[in-house]
């Protein structure tokens, strides 16, 4: 709240600097504005940003480095046994620290110690606020006062602000790039951590996984087994179930949408399946887990199979009931690409409308639908909350769609949710496994975009 | 022999037969082919049908919830023995005997008998304590009188009111016989009706189904996404500008765009991957916060984004910005005064798409601890909270039979507010769309 009230400050400040550079800019032109090198409010935003930037650097840079050096303060101030700890009970206690700090109240602290550490990270924060708080709106007065200085007919005001302008715009562009390495690091550091513990080979090759640590070393299957390849086969498998309900849906409806719908059906029947794409796959996962389960399994029952009620059937039913949207859409944006010319040709020749798009329309466009198809097995394979809901937790190597079967996307969410210990391989296991999962999708999206592109530039 | 006659030896009649009946199982396998495709239109809306219905059809009655009317005698010797009046004696004081006495003068036959107490006070929810602190806490002088009050109902009760549970007393059922007799006596004496939810919509998470609501998910999911919208509308937008009107044709052009395709295409899981050891792990931002969430959400939505706000760039004609440059103003002058305007509302129908998609996202919340049980509504963006689709989920995990209800509750909460989003997004495609 504190902090929000700061940057209204700045706000206001930066405000203020508009409004006097801008006057400022008039009365040193005197009567005649045009003698000003850019329109007067352009000076007004020169001081504010000279108010504003620096400001905000300021804050930036001390927020980031603000809990390492608070961090190291306290542990600094800490009596020697307390600091001769081992390292994570150590990182325990300052996480203690931090959580009391912020509360203010101290009654639940494990130990004495504690709370006067929680006490001091209490007073060094705030003291640490005020001070960045005073540092930064003197330096927003100083910024605006020497922006004021500088205005002068001669100032090239717009050259500066849009300068300034086109920094941001650039720097914006590349947050992209920033995410895909963020993603690439984060991903890749914790992986090598675990990669470091149980050998890359065994993680992709092996048939076993329980990643259940045991507590004592003399526990049953204490190490913990990473083998992937039943997450892998699970999530084929799901896929494949969703992929063989949604690509026969999806393509005959495109292609009934494209070639002969009239534009009043069309005009319906689209935003229908639209709506089916915007609904969120958490409804999706409790549709399956609610309806589809049952029903499959009630079914199973009339006819003797015995079907889990977490069967892969019920998720990738449900799942190729998501994808149809997504595969519709695409294979009709690339169905309409196709030019006219080939269908007068074929009909030309005597075919009927099914034989040429049998035989003429879907070779051309086949390229745009096989990337389509990538796309969607991409999405599938990623997808999260269907099969978290729907899909089973333990690790069976089964190709039967009527067992349950586990994914890797339901291993990260199952290993990540409550407690973590990233010194543990159960956790870090989740990063590698999204290592994996990012990897595939990347490569299948580079391919289907790639796919798309070329069949576009075919017929534009 | 010539040719003419080679063709004259084959009857034209015998073409025309052949090429006739050919025709015929060709025309069939048109009418084949377009019913194929009717059919694939209709499955895929039947299953939109199912699955609406199944979830309206399963949760309209959560917005409406069983009451039962008290009549509490709040006696000082037990709200208050000592006589202080001060807070702490009076948020603390025995409100269960209040409401087990009221329960009992209702149905003397109660008595002191211990099996039937228990059942008696099974109908009642555990909210209904709250209701009478709440009352005494607002105006301590009521101590002593005699107050009327509506109570919630516990789950079963109201489970079996709304038709959800069997009134089977054997096999497993729920209620002794002499539950149901006293819960017949009290709807037809009219003291157990059922009144607005409003439960659902002003209170936090609970373990309790009939005290459960979805304020604080509202609320964390409102934190998340003006965090979101926030960061994804300056940062998408100005990516757009930046990548139509003013990038140069070169690699590094194409690496962000490349980039921009493949996040867009990335499992959000994945983000919610990034946020833990980012956002969490590195920068040490509080866990199951709002605000990270909304950031992590911001990866999700700045895509869908940047493409749309691109696209409507595009549609903006080029005379446009040729006219603005010859009349002398500077690029950005150009692009902001002209350009950006008219693309604007293609730009704010994209944002709209995107808030949508992050709306309805959980899975990268769940990586970044959004999922906790949390029953205080958060009062700032940095406070612990869930979101409205993650306290879906949370809620379809729970055994008891009433969240299955406030589950598909909560599914059509979320789905009205991202049905209000689109429809806005297609009244502002519809009200500014521009043909040149």
């Amino acid at each position: 709240m504190q902090f929000l009230t700061l940057l209204v400050v700045l706000l206001l400040l930066t405000m203020i600097g508009f409004r006097l550079g801008r006057s400022r800019a008039v009365q040193v032109a005197g009567p005649k504005t045009s003698v000003l090198h850019s329109l007067p409010h352009y000076y007004g935003y020169y001081v504010a940003l000279w108010c504003g930037i620096p400001a905000l650097a300021l804050i930036a840079l001390w927020l980031s480095c603000e809990s390492t050096i608070l961090h190291s303060l306290v542990v600094d101030s800490l009596p020697a046994e307390a600091r001769s700890m081992a390292p994570e009970r150590l990182a325990l206690m300052m996480n203690e620290v931090r959580n009391l700090g912020a509360t203010g109240d101290y009654s639940h602290a494990s130990d004495s110690v504690t709370a006067a550490a929680a006490e001091q990270y209490r007073n060094l924060r705030s003291i640490s606020f005020a001070a960045m708080a005073v540092l930064s709106l003197v330096l927003a007065l100083v910024g605006g006062l020497l922006g004021l200085r500088f205005i002068h007919p001669n100032l090239r005001a717009r050259n500066r602000v849009e300068a300034a302008v086109k920094v941001f715009l650039i720097a914006s562009s590349t947050v992209a790039i920033f995410t895909t390495l963020g993603i690439v690091m984060s991903l890749l550091f914790e992986s090598l951590r675990f990669f470091s513990m149980v050998p890359i080979t065994d993680f992709l090759f092996g048939l076993d996984w329980s990643p259940q640590m045991a507590m004592r070393t003399d526990q049953v299957g204490s190490s913990g087994a990473f083998g992937a390849v039943p997450l892998f086969a699970g999530t084929l498998l799901i896929s494949l179930i969703a992929m063989i309900v949604a690509t026969p849906i999806g393509l005959l409806s495109a292609i009934y949408m494209a070639e002969y719908a009239h534009p009043k059906f069309r005009s319906v029947a689209k935003p229908l399946l639209e709506v089916l794409a915007g609904i969120p796959t958490v409804v999706y996962g409790f549709f399956a887990v609610l309806t589809v389960a049952p029903f499959l399994r009630e079914t199973g029952a009339m006819l003797g199979l015995s079907i889990a009620s977490e069967s892969a059937m019920a998720t990738g039913i449900v799942m190729g009931i998501m994808i149809i949207p997504f595969i519709s859409s695409l294979s009709d944006d690339v169905l309409t690409a196709v030019p006219d010319s080939l269908r007068q040709g074929a009909y030309g020749l005597g075919a009927t409308r099914s034989e040429t798009i049998k035989q003429v329309i879907i070779p051309a466009a086949l390229p745009g639908i096989i990337g389509g198809l990538l796309l969607a097995v991409s999405r599938a394979i990623g997808e999260t909350m269907i099969v978290v809901m729907a899909a089973g937790l333990s690790a069976h190597l089964t190709a039967n769609p009527f067992e349950a079967v586990t994914t890797v996307t339901v291993q990260i969410v199952t290993l990540l949710v409550g407690d973590q210990e990233f010194d543990s391989p159960k956790t870090l296991s989740a990063f590698a496994l999204g290592l994996v999962l990012f990897v595939v999708t990347l490569v299948l999206n580079v391919v289907a975009l790639h796919v798309v592109r070329k069949y576009r530039e075919k017929y534009d | 022999m010539t040719d003419t006659e080679m063709v004259q030896a084959v009857p034209l009649s015998a073409i025309a037969e052949k090429v006739g009946a050919h025709l015929k199982s060709r025309h069939a396998a048109e009418r084949r082919f377009q019913t194929y495709g009717i059919v694939s239109i209709i499955a895929a809306i039947t299953f939109l049908v199912v699955l609406l219905t199944s979830i309206i059809s399963r949760g309209y009655t959560a917005f409406v919830q069983s009451e039962l009317q008290l009549t509490v005698s709040l006696d000082a010797s037990v709200i208050d023995p000592d006589g202080t009046r001060s807070k702490e004696a009076l948020s603390s004081a025995d409100y269960t005997a209040l409401v087990r006495a009221a329960m009992t003068t209702l149905f003397p036959e109660v008595g002191e008998n211990r099996a039937a107490r228990r059942e008696v006070m099974a109908l009642v929810s555990s909210g209904a304590e709250e209701e009478v602190r709440k009352l005494v806490m607002n105006d301590p002088s009521m101590i002593g009188q005699t107050k009327t009050l509506w109570v919630p109902a516990s789950a079963p009760v109201d489970q079996l009111i709304k038709g959800h549970m069997s009134r089977d007393t054997a096999n497993g059922g729920q209620f002794s016989d002499r539950q149901l007799g006293w819960i017949d006596v009290m709807s037809a004496k009219g003291l157990l009706k059922t009144h607005f939810n409003k439960w659902l919509w002003t209170q936090g998470d609970s373990r309790q189904p009939e005290l459960a609501g979805l304020w604080g998910a509202v609320v964390g999911s409102f934190y998340s996404l003006v965090v979101t919208l926030l960061l994804s509308f300056p940062l998408g937008v100005a990516t757009a500008i930046y990548l139509e009107e003013f990038a140069p044709q070169n690699r590094w052009t194409d690496l962000i765009e490349v980039n921009i395709n493949n996040l867009a295409a990335v499992p959000s899981i994945v983000f919610g991957l990034l946020g833990l050891e980012m956002f969490l792990n590195v920068f040490g931002l509080p866990r199951s916060a709002p605000f990270v969430g909304g950031l992590a959400l911001t990866l999700v939505s700045l895509p869908t984004i940047i493409i749309a706000s691109r696209v409507a760039l595009k549609a903006v004609p080029p005379w446009i910005r040729e006219a603005g440059l010859g009349l002398g103003a500077s690029r950005l002058q150009m692009v902001m005064h002209h350009v950006l305007p008219l693309a604007m509302p293609g730009i704010l129908t994209g944002t709209i798409i995107g808030m949508a998609r992050a709306i309805g996202e959980s899975a990268p919340l769940l990586m970044i601890g959004m999922v906790a049980f949390i029953v205080d509504i958060p009062a700032t963006p940095m406070d612990p909270s869930t979101a409205l689709p993650v306290q879906i989920y949370l809620w379809a995990a729970s055994p008891e039979r009433a969240f299955v209800e406030r589950t598909s509750a909560a599914i059509i909460v979320l789905l009205l507010f991202l049905a209000i989003m689109n429809a806005g997004a297609i009244y502002l495609r519809k009200k500014f769309e521009r043909r040149w």
